[in-house]
């Protein structure tokens, strides 16, 4: 009887079914850590405004979804997420730390928890892409033995599905190749947050969707949250939880795929009129 | 904080934010060498890639003037009857002044250039970056490295430069008048002492600096385009040989205070 009350005492002192609901609602929201919350980010760049009144707010293991069109400031979003940007005002925290409050120190520790994958997949073009993938190990991990090294280059490799392109320099990759292994690169680390800018961008819709399906299929294995900001629409389809559609410096309609795909909202509505 | 704030200034404003710029940049660079590690295997091959592919450039370049000087002045010297003294004059020139200066410039043109191109084109890509938010650190790696290998490389080539520069001018005098190898270099060795050396030399380590500060300062910070590389590789090119013309003037006035008084 103990455990029953401790387990759920809504139900045991009311009776109520209603109540429990209730309470288990309560419990998943109190379980749902938000790892990034952002709370009137603005920035502006000179006298344009590109970031008016930005608010989100991401829970662990959430893949959310930013779509806008293109000169919105999405990208600018996940600059100030990772601090290559400072928002004029507003507040940017990523695991309860302000982010343009922290010291170098910090701030690269916090970094350390972070993947970015680039819109163009930014790999280091002078090294192979084995070089690339231990860059971040090296450097960040300072991970020396030879051994731990190709295993985890191996790993990520496998993953992404182009082990054999372990020696190759990045102009011998296509562009989708390169998104893998930019994919691959910050995935490497094991990064508790992935920022992905626009991953579809460039590729065909073949390749589109399997980058899509990669990004599910690498958060599923090493249980990310993620924030994509993306225009392409089956990339948001396949990956989202949540969508959050970005008009003029803010954040305008929220939701899952489906329910914003019968939205009333006319921008909204732009944006889906072309998925059937 | 490592991070951009982005703004639009123009006019005196823009200058003096760019002199606070490379002073922020200049600090960073220093506090650089000694936190964290150093990048060995990078600085290494930084010195292969500006040291050892500049030696050919810097070897031809000296050659020929070495030989042209002495073409230049044996006209005059022939007038006074003072043939015997072109070894001497051609290296106290060499040593002191077109040597370094001449190997500073071109080393202006062919390394500043490239890294500043490079840096630049990386910052195009979103490769630098890439580098800042995985953690790493871009300064250490790019910067250091390549500031470092640039002010060791420079004084090696122009004491290389130098050498080369004499065997051009023996050369030369041999076409028209017939001196040993032997002779040549004992009278240019015994033309130079200590005080014409130091001072060449030292500044030297300032012209590499320059150089390498200069591209990396212009690579780190382009914009955004690409358009901007080129524009990143060009200013280096032309700042650095603006900054070697400056600092020799600075060097060659303390050296005449300390040396030739």
């Amino acid at each position: 009887m103990t455990r029953s009350v401790f387990k759920s005492p809504a139900y045991y002192f009311t009776g109520n079914m209603e109540a429990v609901a209730a309470q288990k609602k309560q419990t998943t929201k109190a379980k749902a850590e938000v790892v990034i919350s952002i709370k009137g980010l603005k920035k502006s760049f000179g006298k344009k405004d590109v970031l008016k009144d930005i608010n989100l707010e991401v829970n662990r293991g959430e893949n959310v979804v930013v779509m806008g069109r293109s000169g919105e400031g999405k990208s600018v979003t996940i600059e100030c997420i990772v601090g290559m940007l400072i928002p004029d005002a507003g507040s940017v925290k990523v695991f309860n730390e302000e982010v343009a409050d922290l010291n170098d120190k910090k701030l690269k520790e916090l970094r350390m928890k972070i993947g970015f994958l680039f819109q163009s997949g930014a790999l280091f073009d002078s090294m192979t892409v084995r070089e690339n993938l231990e860059f971040p190990l090296t450097r960040v991990l300072k991970i020396k033995d030879q051994h731990e090294l190709d295993e985890r280059v191996k790993e990520v490799l496998e993953g992404v599905g182009l082990l054999d392109a372990i020696d190759k320099l990045p102009s011998d990759l296509s562009g989708g190749m390169r998104k893998r292994i930019g994919l691959a690169r910050t995935l490497i680390i094991k990064p508790e947050i992935m920022l992905y800018d626009e991953p579809t961008t460039g590729l065909d819709p073949i390749t589109s969707r399997e980058i899509s399906e990669l990004i599910l299929d690498m958060q599923k294995k090493y249980k990310t949250t993620s924030l994509i900001i993306t225009h392409d629409m089956e990339c948001a389809r396949i990956t989202a939880d949540r969508v959050v559609i970005m008009n003029d410096g803010a954040y305008i309609a929220e939701g899952s795929f489906d329910s914003l795909h019968k939205s009333k909202n006319e921008i909204v509505k732009e944006f889906f009129k072309d998925i059937s | 904080m490592a991070a951009v704030q982005e703004q639009e200034l123009t006019g005196w404003k823009k200058w003096l934010a760019g002199i606070g710029d490379q002073c922020v940049f200049f600090t960073r660079f220093f506090r650089n060498i000694f936190t964290g590690g150093f990048e060995w295997s990078e600085f290494v091959r930084q010195c292969y890639e500006i040291g050892y592919r500049s030696m050919m450039l810097v070897g031809i370049t000296s050659f020929i003037m070495g030989a042209v000087l002495i073409l230049q002045l044996r006209p005059s010297f022939v007038k006074f009857g003072e043939e015997s003294m072109l070894p001497t004059s051609l290296t106290v020139s060499l040593i002191r002044e077109i040597g370094p200066v001449i190997t500073a410039l071109i080393c202006a043109g062919k390394i500043a250039s490239s890294i500043g191109a490079e840096l630049g084109s990386m910052k195009v890509t979103e490769q630098i970056d890439a580098m800042e938010v995985s953690g790493a650190n871009p300064l250490q790696y790019l910067v250091v490295t390549r500031i470092l290998a640039v002010t060791l490389m420079v004084p090696l080539l122009t004491v290389i430069g130098d050498v080369i520069g004499l065997l051009g001018g023996f050369l030369a005098i041999n076409f028209t008048d017939s001196i040993s190898f032997y002779l040549y270099f004992h009278k240019c060795i015994a033309s130079i002492d200590f005080s014409d050396f130091l001072p060449a030399f030292v500044k030297t380590i300032f012209f590499g600096f320059a150089i390498g500060f200069v591209g990396c300062y212009k690579g780190f910070n382009s914009n955004k385009g690409t358009a901007s590389v080129g524009i990143a590789a060009n200013s280096a090119v032309v700042t650095a040989s603006l900054w070697i013309f400056v600092i020799d003037a600075f060097c060659v006035q303390i050296t005449s205070l300390l040396f030739y008084r």
